[in-house]
Protein backbone atom coordinates (compact mmCIF):
# COMPACT_ATOMS: atom_id res chain seq x y z
CA UNK A 1 0.00 0.00 0.00
CA UNK A 2 0.75 3.22 -0.99
CA UNK A 3 2.33 5.90 2.07
CA UNK A 4 0.69 8.49 0.87
CA UNK A 5 -2.20 8.95 -2.09
CA UNK A 6 -4.14 11.73 -3.13
CA UNK A 7 -7.24 11.09 -4.88
CA UNK A 8 -8.81 13.20 -7.05
CA UNK A 9 -7.73 16.39 -4.40
CA UNK A 10 -8.74 20.39 -4.77
CA UNK A 11 -7.47 23.11 -2.39
CA UNK A 12 -9.46 26.72 -2.34
CA UNK A 13 -8.94 29.87 -0.54
CA UNK A 14 -11.99 31.74 -0.20
CA UNK A 15 -14.40 29.99 -2.89
CA UNK A 16 -10.82 30.33 -5.19
CA UNK A 17 -9.15 27.32 -6.29
CA UNK A 18 -5.33 27.27 -5.98
CA UNK A 19 -5.16 23.64 -7.32
CA UNK A 20 -7.12 21.22 -8.42
CA UNK A 21 -7.73 17.31 -8.80
CA UNK A 22 -4.07 16.50 -7.92
CA UNK A 23 -4.29 12.37 -8.00
CA UNK A 24 -0.56 10.91 -7.46
CA UNK A 25 0.55 8.48 -4.98
CA UNK A 26 4.14 7.95 -3.01
CA UNK A 27 5.66 4.49 -1.96
CA UNK A 28 7.96 3.45 0.04
CA UNK A 29 11.49 4.36 -0.78
CA UNK A 30 10.57 6.65 -3.48
CA UNK A 31 11.95 10.38 -3.75
CA UNK A 32 9.06 12.90 -5.10
CA UNK A 33 9.75 15.91 -6.78
CA UNK A 34 7.00 18.99 -6.95
CA UNK A 35 7.78 21.29 -9.78
CA UNK A 36 5.73 24.17 -10.82
CA UNK A 37 5.88 28.04 -10.85
CA UNK A 38 5.10 30.60 -8.37
CA UNK A 39 1.51 30.28 -7.30
CA UNK A 40 1.07 26.65 -9.06
CA UNK A 41 -0.26 25.46 -5.40
CA UNK A 42 2.73 23.95 -4.50
CA UNK A 43 2.93 25.09 -0.75
CA UNK A 44 -1.38 24.48 -0.47
CA UNK A 45 -0.25 21.12 -1.35
CA UNK A 46 2.31 20.66 1.11
CA UNK A 47 0.17 21.69 3.50
CA UNK A 48 -2.31 19.70 2.69
CA UNK A 49 -0.19 16.69 2.96
CA UNK A 50 0.90 17.78 6.37
CA UNK A 51 -3.00 17.84 7.47
CA UNK A 52 -2.42 21.98 7.96
CA UNK A 53 -5.37 22.67 4.91
CA UNK A 54 -8.12 20.29 4.48
CA UNK A 55 -8.90 19.62 1.19
CA UNK A 56 -12.19 21.04 -0.40
CA UNK A 57 -12.89 17.74 -2.06
CA UNK A 58 -10.76 14.75 -3.15
CA UNK A 59 -9.33 12.31 -0.48
CA UNK A 60 -5.44 12.72 1.39
CA UNK A 61 -5.01 9.08 2.13
CA UNK A 62 -2.23 8.23 4.89
CA UNK A 63 -0.45 4.42 5.73
CA UNK A 64 -1.13 3.83 9.09
CA UNK A 65 2.88 3.81 9.10
CA UNK A 66 2.22 7.55 9.23
CA UNK A 67 -0.33 7.83 11.62
CA UNK A 68 0.29 10.00 14.86
CA UNK A 69 1.83 13.05 11.95
CA UNK A 70 4.86 10.97 11.64
CA UNK A 71 5.95 13.00 8.90
CA UNK A 72 9.64 15.18 9.13
CA UNK A 73 9.34 18.18 8.03
CA UNK A 74 11.48 20.76 6.61
CA UNK A 75 9.67 24.39 6.80
CA UNK A 76 10.99 27.17 4.76
CA UNK A 77 13.38 29.42 6.66
CA UNK A 78 11.93 31.90 8.40
CA UNK A 79 12.95 35.14 9.30
CA UNK A 80 12.78 35.26 13.22
CA UNK A 81 14.95 32.26 13.27
CA UNK A 82 18.09 34.58 11.98
CA UNK A 83 17.82 35.93 15.41
CA UNK A 84 16.64 33.53 17.64
CA UNK A 85 18.51 32.60 20.81
CA UNK A 86 18.93 28.37 20.19
CA UNK A 87 21.10 25.94 20.84
CA UNK A 88 21.53 23.48 18.06
CA UNK A 89 20.80 20.47 20.58
CA UNK A 90 17.57 22.12 21.32
CA UNK A 91 16.46 22.54 18.60
CA UNK A 92 16.71 19.05 17.14
CA UNK A 93 15.49 17.96 20.34
CA UNK A 94 12.54 19.65 19.38
CA UNK A 95 11.57 17.21 16.59
CA UNK A 96 11.22 14.51 18.93
CA UNK A 97 8.09 16.33 20.33
CA UNK A 98 5.28 14.20 18.38
CA UNK A 99 6.44 11.47 20.01
CA UNK A 100 6.33 12.85 23.84
CA UNK A 101 2.50 12.53 23.98
CA UNK A 102 0.97 14.15 26.89
CA UNK A 103 4.14 13.83 28.56
CA UNK A 104 5.27 17.33 29.77
CA UNK A 105 9.46 16.36 29.37
CA UNK A 106 11.83 14.43 27.08
CA UNK A 107 13.38 11.27 28.23
CA UNK A 108 16.83 9.60 27.60
CA UNK A 109 15.00 8.01 24.70
CA UNK A 110 14.60 11.58 22.87
CA UNK A 111 18.17 12.60 23.50
CA UNK A 112 20.17 10.03 22.14
CA UNK A 113 17.29 9.77 19.00
CA UNK A 114 18.33 13.40 18.58
CA UNK A 115 21.90 12.39 19.65
CA UNK A 116 21.86 9.62 16.47
CA UNK A 117 20.74 11.97 13.86
CA UNK A 118 23.09 14.69 14.25
CA UNK A 119 25.25 11.87 13.82
CA UNK A 120 23.45 10.58 10.95
CA UNK A 121 23.72 13.92 9.21
CA UNK A 122 27.41 14.24 10.04
CA UNK A 123 26.83 17.32 12.02
CA UNK A 124 27.45 16.01 16.01
CA UNK A 125 30.22 18.78 16.53
CA UNK A 126 27.71 21.54 16.20
CA UNK A 127 25.70 20.03 19.08
CA UNK A 128 26.91 23.16 21.45
CA UNK A 129 27.19 25.75 19.10
CA UNK A 130 24.30 28.54 18.71
CA UNK A 131 22.01 27.77 16.11
CA UNK A 132 21.87 31.55 14.93
CA UNK A 133 25.60 32.14 14.29
CA UNK A 134 26.00 28.76 11.84
CA UNK A 135 26.35 29.15 8.10
CA UNK A 136 22.72 28.68 6.28
CA UNK A 137 23.77 25.03 5.46
CA UNK A 138 24.85 23.98 8.64
CA UNK A 139 20.96 25.72 9.28
CA UNK A 140 19.47 23.37 6.70
CA UNK A 141 21.74 20.47 8.12
CA UNK A 142 20.10 21.02 11.78
CA UNK A 143 16.60 21.39 10.60
CA UNK A 144 17.00 18.33 8.77
CA UNK A 145 18.26 16.78 11.75
CA UNK A 146 15.44 17.81 13.46
CA UNK A 147 12.80 16.30 10.66
CA UNK A 148 14.94 13.19 11.32
CA UNK A 149 13.70 12.88 14.69
CA UNK A 150 10.27 12.97 13.90
CA UNK A 151 9.72 10.75 11.15
CA UNK A 152 10.87 6.74 10.42
CA UNK A 153 9.15 7.11 6.60
CA UNK A 154 8.48 10.43 4.84
CA UNK A 155 10.22 13.23 4.73
CA UNK A 156 8.37 16.76 3.35
CA UNK A 157 10.59 19.23 2.34
CA UNK A 158 10.15 22.44 1.39
CA UNK A 159 12.55 24.34 -1.03
CA UNK A 160 15.64 23.48 1.41
CA UNK A 161 17.82 24.95 -1.27
CA UNK A 162 16.53 28.53 -1.25
CA UNK A 163 19.31 30.89 -0.53
CA UNK A 164 22.51 28.34 -0.51
CA UNK A 165 24.97 28.48 -2.82
CA UNK A 166 25.86 26.18 -5.42
CA UNK A 167 28.52 24.42 -3.19
CA UNK A 168 26.13 23.49 -0.50
CA UNK A 169 23.62 23.17 -2.71
CA UNK A 170 25.33 19.90 -4.60
CA UNK A 171 26.00 18.76 -0.43
CA UNK A 172 22.27 19.37 0.52
CA UNK A 173 21.39 17.14 -2.59
CA UNK A 174 23.85 14.37 -1.58
CA UNK A 175 22.87 14.37 1.83
CA UNK A 176 18.56 13.46 0.92
CA UNK A 177 19.99 11.33 -1.45
CA UNK A 178 21.68 9.70 1.45
CA UNK A 179 18.81 9.46 3.45
CA UNK A 180 16.53 8.41 0.83
CA UNK A 181 19.08 5.35 -0.28
CA UNK A 182 20.56 4.35 3.03
CA UNK A 183 18.06 5.32 5.68
CA UNK A 184 15.32 4.09 3.05
CA UNK A 185 13.30 7.27 4.05
CA UNK A 186 10.93 8.63 0.95
CA UNK A 187 11.10 11.92 0.23
CA UNK A 188 8.81 14.63 -1.12
CA UNK A 189 10.25 17.81 -2.14
CA UNK A 190 9.24 20.83 -3.42
CA UNK A 191 12.16 23.12 -5.24
CA UNK A 192 12.64 25.51 -8.17
CA UNK A 193 15.84 23.87 -9.59
CA UNK A 194 14.64 21.62 -11.77
CA UNK A 195 18.00 20.65 -13.04
CA UNK A 196 18.93 19.22 -9.99
CA UNK A 197 15.73 17.71 -9.60
CA UNK A 198 15.75 15.57 -12.48
CA UNK A 199 19.09 14.35 -11.46
CA UNK A 200 18.29 13.21 -7.86
CA UNK A 201 14.18 12.64 -8.17
CA UNK A 202 12.49 9.47 -9.33
CA UNK A 203 9.11 10.70 -9.93
CA UNK A 204 7.97 14.49 -10.74
CA UNK A 205 4.89 16.07 -10.10
CA UNK A 206 4.02 19.33 -12.12
CA UNK A 207 1.90 21.89 -10.95
CA UNK A 208 0.48 24.65 -12.84
CA UNK A 209 -3.02 25.08 -10.62
CA UNK A 210 -3.57 21.69 -12.32
CA UNK A 211 -2.02 18.85 -12.54
CA UNK A 212 -0.08 18.32 -15.53
CA UNK A 213 2.04 15.73 -14.98
CA UNK A 214 2.67 12.76 -12.41
CA UNK A 215 5.20 9.49 -13.24
CA UNK A 216 8.96 8.59 -13.41
CA UNK A 217 11.15 10.96 -13.91
CA UNK A 218 12.26 9.15 -17.14
CA UNK A 219 9.31 9.31 -18.68
CA UNK A 220 8.87 13.16 -17.45
CA UNK A 221 12.24 14.26 -19.36
CA UNK A 222 10.41 12.16 -22.38
CA UNK A 223 7.88 14.18 -22.24
CA UNK A 224 6.41 17.68 -23.97
CA UNK A 225 5.90 19.27 -20.83
CA UNK A 226 9.08 18.05 -19.25
CA UNK A 227 11.45 19.40 -22.16
CA UNK A 228 9.68 22.47 -22.53
CA UNK A 229 9.93 22.94 -18.52
CA UNK A 230 13.94 22.23 -18.57
CA UNK A 231 14.33 23.89 -22.05
CA UNK A 232 12.93 27.24 -20.49
CA UNK A 233 14.59 27.08 -17.52
CA UNK A 234 17.93 26.60 -19.35
CA UNK A 235 17.24 30.25 -21.36
CA UNK A 236 16.93 31.85 -18.11
CA UNK B 1 22.06 50.42 53.50
CA UNK B 2 20.94 47.21 55.77
CA UNK B 3 19.09 49.54 57.96
CA UNK B 4 17.10 50.87 55.02
CA UNK B 5 16.28 47.29 54.15
CA UNK B 6 15.25 46.28 57.62
CA UNK B 7 13.53 49.69 57.50
CA UNK B 8 11.97 48.57 54.28
CA UNK B 9 10.37 45.47 55.66
CA UNK B 10 8.79 46.71 58.95
CA UNK B 11 6.19 48.16 56.52
CA UNK B 12 3.66 46.13 55.92
CA UNK B 13 3.05 47.38 52.11
CA UNK B 14 6.47 46.81 51.20
CA UNK B 15 6.09 43.34 52.33
CA UNK B 16 2.77 42.80 50.19
CA UNK B 17 5.02 44.52 46.97
CA UNK B 18 7.40 41.88 47.10
CA UNK B 19 5.22 39.04 47.65
CA UNK B 20 3.13 40.59 44.69
CA UNK B 21 6.29 41.38 42.37
CA UNK B 22 8.29 39.41 42.30
CA UNK B 23 6.20 36.25 41.17
CA UNK B 24 4.62 38.68 38.57
CA UNK B 25 8.36 40.07 37.53
CA UNK B 26 9.22 36.31 37.28
CA UNK B 27 6.16 35.46 34.92
CA UNK B 28 6.39 38.36 33.26
CA UNK B 29 10.31 37.65 31.86
CA UNK B 30 9.45 34.01 31.24
CA UNK B 31 6.11 35.17 29.05
CA UNK B 32 8.47 37.88 27.41
CA UNK B 33 11.08 35.97 26.11
CA UNK B 34 8.66 34.09 23.82
CA UNK B 35 6.57 36.66 23.31
CA UNK B 36 9.07 39.19 22.31
CA UNK B 37 10.72 36.31 19.81
CA UNK B 38 7.43 35.91 18.39
CA UNK B 39 6.96 39.43 17.43
CA UNK B 40 3.66 39.52 20.19
CA UNK B 41 5.69 42.47 22.35
CA UNK B 42 3.11 44.76 20.74
CA UNK B 43 0.19 42.24 22.12
CA UNK B 44 2.01 42.98 26.02
CA UNK B 45 1.57 46.39 25.04
CA UNK B 46 -1.85 46.57 23.77
CA UNK B 47 -3.20 44.94 27.08
CA UNK B 48 -1.94 46.94 29.78
CA UNK B 49 -3.15 49.73 27.98
CA UNK B 50 -6.61 48.03 27.93
CA UNK B 51 -5.91 47.41 31.21
CA UNK B 52 -6.20 51.10 31.93
CA UNK B 53 -9.68 51.18 30.77
CA UNK B 54 -10.84 48.12 32.40
CA UNK B 55 -9.66 49.11 35.96
CA UNK B 56 -11.20 52.53 35.24
CA UNK B 57 -14.53 51.68 34.52
CA UNK B 58 -14.19 48.99 37.22
CA UNK B 59 -13.57 51.73 39.66
CA UNK B 60 -16.28 54.29 38.51
CA UNK B 61 -18.54 51.46 38.74
CA UNK B 62 -17.39 50.64 42.83
CA UNK B 63 -16.48 47.24 41.28
CA UNK B 64 -13.53 44.82 42.98
CA UNK B 65 -10.82 45.98 40.42
CA UNK B 66 -8.94 42.03 40.35
CA UNK B 67 -11.90 40.37 40.19
CA UNK B 68 -13.87 42.56 37.43
CA UNK B 69 -10.42 42.82 35.17
CA UNK B 70 -9.12 39.17 34.64
CA UNK B 71 -12.16 37.78 33.10
CA UNK B 72 -12.05 41.08 31.21
CA UNK B 73 -8.33 40.76 30.19
CA UNK B 74 -8.46 37.46 29.36
CA UNK B 75 -11.01 37.96 26.70
CA UNK B 76 -9.12 41.05 25.35
CA UNK B 77 -6.26 38.61 25.11
CA UNK B 78 -8.38 36.26 22.80
CA UNK B 79 -9.49 39.02 20.98
CA UNK B 80 -5.93 40.51 20.33
CA UNK B 81 -4.68 37.08 18.73
CA UNK B 82 -7.55 36.52 16.79
CA UNK B 83 -7.39 39.69 15.25
CA UNK B 84 -3.59 38.92 14.09
CA UNK B 85 -4.48 35.87 12.60
CA UNK B 86 -7.17 37.22 10.90
CA UNK B 87 -5.45 39.81 9.59
CA UNK B 88 -7.87 41.96 8.17
CA UNK B 89 -6.49 44.71 10.10
CA UNK B 90 -2.63 44.35 10.98
CA UNK B 91 -1.64 43.36 14.13
CA UNK B 92 0.29 46.69 14.79
CA UNK B 93 -2.89 48.82 14.12
CA UNK B 94 -5.46 46.80 16.05
CA UNK B 95 -3.13 47.28 18.84
CA UNK B 96 -3.02 50.68 18.62
CA UNK B 97 -6.49 50.87 18.16
CA UNK B 98 -7.20 49.14 21.27
CA UNK B 99 -4.67 51.07 23.65
CA UNK B 100 -5.57 54.44 22.60
CA UNK B 101 -9.39 53.42 22.92
CA UNK B 102 -9.10 52.12 25.71
CA UNK B 103 -7.00 54.91 27.54
CA UNK B 104 -10.04 57.24 26.30
CA UNK B 105 -12.82 55.48 27.68
CA UNK B 106 -11.01 55.07 30.59
CA UNK B 107 -10.31 58.65 31.06
CA UNK B 108 -13.99 59.02 30.57
CA UNK B 109 -15.16 56.74 32.38
CA UNK B 110 -13.39 58.34 35.81
CA UNK B 111 -13.81 61.76 35.01
CA UNK B 112 -17.96 60.98 34.64
CA UNK B 113 -17.66 59.58 38.00
CA UNK B 114 -14.85 60.95 40.38
CA UNK B 115 -13.07 63.04 38.14
CA UNK B 116 -9.29 63.09 37.55
CA UNK B 117 -7.50 62.53 40.88
CA UNK B 118 -4.78 60.90 42.59
CA UNK B 119 -6.21 57.94 41.37
CA UNK B 120 -5.36 58.26 37.91
CA UNK B 121 -1.98 58.91 38.18
CA UNK B 122 -1.43 55.64 40.37
CA UNK B 123 -2.62 53.69 37.90
CA UNK B 124 -1.11 54.71 35.33
CA UNK B 125 2.61 54.97 37.09
CA UNK B 126 1.85 52.33 39.71
CA UNK B 127 1.78 52.69 43.80
CA UNK B 128 3.71 50.30 46.32
CA UNK B 129 0.26 51.05 48.30
CA UNK B 130 -1.93 49.54 46.22
CA UNK B 131 -2.05 45.69 47.35
CA UNK B 132 -4.09 44.35 49.87
CA UNK B 133 -3.95 41.38 51.78
CA UNK B 134 -6.47 39.90 49.48
CA UNK B 135 -4.47 40.84 46.48
CA UNK B 136 -1.63 39.39 47.70
CA UNK B 137 -3.48 36.04 47.91
CA UNK B 138 -4.64 36.17 44.41
CA UNK B 139 -1.77 37.03 42.93
CA UNK B 140 0.33 34.10 45.23
CA UNK B 141 -2.33 31.73 43.16
CA UNK B 142 -2.08 33.01 40.17
CA UNK B 143 0.96 33.71 39.71
CA UNK B 144 2.03 30.00 40.65
CA UNK B 145 -0.28 28.84 38.21
CA UNK B 146 1.33 30.50 35.17
CA UNK B 147 4.83 29.86 36.05
CA UNK B 148 3.47 25.81 36.44
CA UNK B 149 1.73 25.94 33.67
CA UNK B 150 5.13 27.41 31.70
CA UNK B 151 7.12 24.79 32.97
CA UNK B 152 5.17 21.85 31.86
CA UNK B 153 4.46 23.40 28.87
CA UNK B 154 8.13 24.70 28.63
CA UNK B 155 9.03 21.73 25.48
CA UNK B 156 6.51 22.86 23.44
CA UNK B 157 6.60 26.95 23.95
CA UNK B 158 10.14 26.97 22.76
CA UNK B 159 8.84 24.64 19.79
CA UNK B 160 6.18 27.10 19.01
CA UNK B 161 8.21 30.00 19.45
CA UNK B 162 11.62 28.73 17.29
CA UNK B 163 9.20 27.39 14.84
CA UNK B 164 5.39 27.31 14.70
CA UNK B 165 5.11 25.92 11.51
CA UNK B 166 7.44 22.67 11.85
CA UNK B 167 5.40 22.34 15.77
CA UNK B 168 1.93 22.54 13.47
CA UNK B 169 2.98 20.56 11.30
CA UNK B 170 4.39 17.92 14.03
CA UNK B 171 1.01 17.72 15.75
CA UNK B 172 1.74 20.25 18.25
CA UNK B 173 -1.73 22.02 19.08
CA UNK B 174 -0.42 25.61 18.26
CA UNK B 175 -3.55 27.41 18.60
CA UNK B 176 -4.00 26.21 22.11
CA UNK B 177 -0.50 26.97 23.48
CA UNK B 178 -0.32 30.54 21.53
CA UNK B 179 -4.09 31.27 23.65
CA UNK B 180 -2.31 29.69 27.11
CA UNK B 181 0.81 32.36 26.57
CA UNK B 182 -1.90 34.90 25.59
CA UNK B 183 -3.98 34.42 29.09
CA UNK B 184 -1.05 34.38 31.06
CA UNK B 185 0.03 37.64 30.04
CA UNK B 186 -3.00 38.81 30.71
CA UNK B 187 -3.04 37.54 34.04
CA UNK B 188 0.67 38.78 34.95
CA UNK B 189 -0.20 41.65 33.28
CA UNK B 190 -3.73 42.36 35.52
CA UNK B 191 -1.51 41.31 38.87
CA UNK B 192 0.98 43.51 38.39
CA UNK B 193 -0.29 46.82 36.48
CA UNK B 194 -1.59 48.38 39.71
CA UNK B 195 1.83 48.39 41.19
CA UNK B 196 3.92 49.02 38.38
CA UNK B 197 1.18 51.11 36.45
CA UNK B 198 -1.05 50.06 33.53
CA UNK B 199 1.48 52.24 30.84
CA UNK B 200 4.93 50.52 32.11
CA UNK B 201 4.02 46.83 33.37
CA UNK B 202 4.85 45.77 29.46
CA UNK B 203 8.06 46.95 30.21
CA UNK B 204 8.40 44.39 32.33
CA UNK B 205 7.41 42.23 29.98
CA UNK B 206 10.16 43.32 27.33
CA UNK B 207 13.47 44.24 28.96
CA UNK B 208 14.17 41.61 30.70
CA UNK B 209 13.89 39.28 28.06
CA UNK B 210 15.67 41.79 25.52
CA UNK B 211 18.50 41.96 27.88
CA UNK B 212 19.23 38.37 27.99
CA UNK B 213 19.47 37.68 24.70
CA UNK B 214 22.44 40.38 24.20
CA UNK B 215 24.55 37.51 25.91
CA UNK B 216 22.66 34.29 25.89
CA UNK B 217 22.99 31.98 22.97
CA UNK B 218 20.44 29.28 24.36
CA UNK B 219 16.60 29.40 24.79
CA UNK B 220 17.08 27.47 28.24
CA UNK B 221 19.76 29.94 29.38
CA UNK B 222 17.73 32.88 27.73
CA UNK B 223 14.84 31.58 30.40
CA UNK B 224 16.63 31.31 32.85
CA UNK B 225 18.89 34.51 32.77
CA UNK B 226 15.30 36.50 31.98
CA UNK B 227 13.88 35.89 34.91
CA UNK B 228 16.86 36.15 37.48
CA UNK B 229 17.32 40.01 35.81
CA UNK B 230 13.63 40.48 36.12
CA UNK B 231 13.35 39.82 40.07
CA UNK B 232 17.19 41.92 40.53
CA UNK B 233 15.15 44.82 38.57
CA UNK B 234 12.24 44.91 40.54
CA UNK B 235 13.71 44.02 43.92
CA UNK B 236 15.89 47.15 43.58
CA UNK B 237 13.72 48.78 41.71
CA UNK B 238 11.97 49.05 45.14
CA UNK B 239 14.27 49.68 47.31
CA UNK B 240 14.79 52.76 45.11
CA UNK B 241 11.33 53.84 44.85
CA UNK B 242 11.45 53.09 48.65
CA UNK B 243 13.99 55.20 49.58
CA UNK B 244 13.78 57.98 46.77
CA UNK B 245 9.95 58.05 47.32
CA UNK B 246 9.58 57.87 43.66
CA UNK B 247 6.84 55.61 41.73
CA UNK B 248 7.55 52.39 41.76
CA UNK B 249 6.67 50.82 38.37
CA UNK B 250 8.98 53.67 37.00
CA UNK B 251 12.00 53.36 39.41
CA UNK B 252 11.65 49.42 38.06
CA UNK B 253 11.90 50.41 34.74
CA UNK B 254 14.56 52.01 35.04
CA UNK B 255 16.64 49.93 36.40
CA UNK B 256 15.75 47.50 33.73
CA UNK B 257 16.95 49.88 31.13
CA UNK B 258 20.56 50.02 32.98
CA UNK B 259 20.71 46.40 33.22
CA UNK B 260 19.59 46.71 29.09
CA UNK B 261 22.29 48.68 28.23
CA UNK B 262 24.91 47.00 30.48
CA UNK B 263 24.05 43.61 28.84
CA UNK B 264 24.21 45.18 24.97
CA UNK B 265 27.82 46.30 26.08
CA UNK B 266 28.69 43.22 27.63
CA UNK B 267 27.14 41.13 24.69
CA UNK B 268 29.31 43.69 22.13
CA UNK B 269 32.09 43.26 24.10
CA UNK B 270 31.99 39.39 23.79
CA UNK B 271 31.74 39.73 20.54
CA UNK B 272 34.80 41.73 19.65
CA UNK B 273 36.56 39.27 22.17
CA UNK B 274 35.26 35.99 20.12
Amino acid sequence: MALLSCRHVCFAYESSHVCENIDFEINEGDYLCIVGENGAGKSTLIKGLLGLKAPCSGKIIRSPELRGNEIGYLPQQTSTQSDFPAGVFEVVLSGCLNSLGPRPFYRKKDRDKALSSLEKLGILNLKDCCYRELSGGQQQRVLLARALCSTKKLLLLDEPFAGLDPLVTADLYSLIEHINRDMGISVIMVSHDIKGVVKYASHILHLKTVQIFFGKTEDYLKSDIGSRFLGGQADD
Amino acid sequence: MIELIKGMFSFNFMVRAILVGVPVALCAALLGVSLVLKRYSMIGDGLSHFGFGVLSVAVALNLAPLAFSIPIMILAAFALLRIRESSKIKGDAATAIISTGSLAVGIMAISLSTGINADVYSYMFGSILAMSKGDVWLSLCLSSLVLILFIVCYNRIFAITFDEAFAQATGTRTNLYNFLIAISTAITIVLGMRMIGTLLISALIVFPALSAMRICKRFKNVVICAAVISVICLLSGLVISYALATPTGASIVVVNIIFFIAFSLAGFIKSRVN
